[in-house]
């Protein structure tokens, strides 16, 4: 059986990390796309670090005999990892829009210049800067 | 010729070859637009360029070869030229090498045409490892596109709108003409090669240059993997990613 102190960490930790998301999604610094995951961690830390049957049972399937709370840690991980892989694709969406971005401003910059140099062949207007 | 041509050309600091290079263009045939894509350069590559008559396309900082060119595809399309050429911006590609790649295209014979070094007995003879590396991107992709591809790494090209608005809209980042080749056979597109010769560029080859390429090569593999085995090859306009 996990010992109790354990469950009582895990559990502060767990409550202290939904708190921490949650208010950072009430302050806007978070969106809620990005803190589904996150959510998903705490409460699923929550619930394995309280049910303390449940941990052991789980530890006996995947044939942890001698320390539960391992499955506390795995459990952990994993989610870590989960989150890591999703921020990959967000980064590399980020970056494809990034040079999308930057490709249509040099094009419209490019049509920019074009025009003005049309303007200016014509008499009568005032002077560009640069 | 009622044919409108664009010649494209990325450029990344490149301040003292490109006037040349696009002087040489407009030299060879007045008609042909110069586009300059330059690539977040840091000395006066734009301004050379303007001044020999070249339009400039200036990214606000450097995305890399593959986006660059990409760049200049998009504008060929956006402004409906009927065929893209594409020379570096170094001046290794010489224009009077142009009708070789453009007639293919006009007989209506390919989609890209790519000037090769090593089509015929050409004189190019590049260091052992470039020799190897270019060797085995030719044997790879010659294996996966079941034709015979003697030069995947030229970035001398001449493409018509079919292939312009493929590559407008999907167009591979690093040593881009690998990849750029399955691409266009896996949309069933029709590429030729034509013997052409280059001028040279001095070539290091310290170990970090070495370690370079090796890194490169095994990069570009697994991107020649992923490109072949990607669900859809093209992302379509609007569709979810």
């Amino acid at each position: 059986m996990t010992p109790v102190r354990i469950s009582i960490a895990a559990a502060v930790g767990s409550v202290l990390l939904l708190l921490i998301v949650l208010e950072l999604i009430r302050g806007r610094r978070l969106k809620e796309r990005y803190a589904l995951l996150w959510l998903a961690t705490g409460l699923v830390l929550l619930v394995l670090s309280l049910w303390r049957a449940g941990l052991n049972t789980i530890a006996g399937w995947l044939g942890v005999s001698g320390y539960p709370p391992a499955i506390l840690f795995a459990a952990a991980i994993m989610f870590v990892i989960a989150v890591l892989l999703h921020y990959s694709t967000v980064l590399s969406r980020l970056t494809d829009d990034n040079v999308l971005l930057a490709q249509e401003v040099a094009l419209l910059r490019a049509r920019v210049d074009a025009l003005e140099r049309e303007d200016a062949r014509e008499p009568a207007t005032e002077p560009r800067a640069g | 010729m009622n044919r409108r041509v664009v010649a494209v050309v990325p450029a990344f600091d490149e301040e003292a070859a490109i006037g040349a290079v696009v002087a040489g263009i407009r030299e060879f045939d007045p008609e042909i637009d110069v586009v300059v894509v330059d690539d977040g350069s840091g000395d006066g590559t734009a301004h050379a360029a303007a001044a020999a008559g070249a339009t400039v396309v200036r990214l606000p900082f450097n995305l890399g070869i593959g986006a660059a060119v990409q760049t200049g595809f998009r504008y060929a399309l956006e402004q409906d030229y009927d065929v893209a050429v594409r020379l570096d911006g170094d001046g290794q590609h010489d224009p009077s090498e142009l009708p070789k790649l453009l007639e293919p295209l006009e007989r209506g014979e390919a989609d890209v045409v790519t000037g090769s070094r090593f089509r015929d007995e050409g004189t190019y003879r590049p260091p052992l490892g470039r020799r190897l590396g270019i060797t085995w991107f030719a044997k790879l992709v010659s294996l996966l596109s079941r034709q015979q591809v003697t030069d995947t790494t030229s970035g001398f090209q001449a493409l018509n709108r079919s292939a312009i608005s493929l590559f407008a809209r999907d167009y591979p980042s690093d040593y881009p003409e690998v990849e750029a080749t399955v691409l266009l056979l896996k949309h069933r597109l029709r590429l030729t090669e034509v013997q052409v010769e280059m001028r040279e560029r001095e070539t290091g080859s310290s170990s970090i240059t070495f370690l370079r390429s090796l890194y490169y090569a095994v990069k570009v593999t697994l991107a020649l993997f992923v490109g072949i085995a990607r669900r859809s090859a093209v992302p379509t306009e609007g569709s979810p990613r």
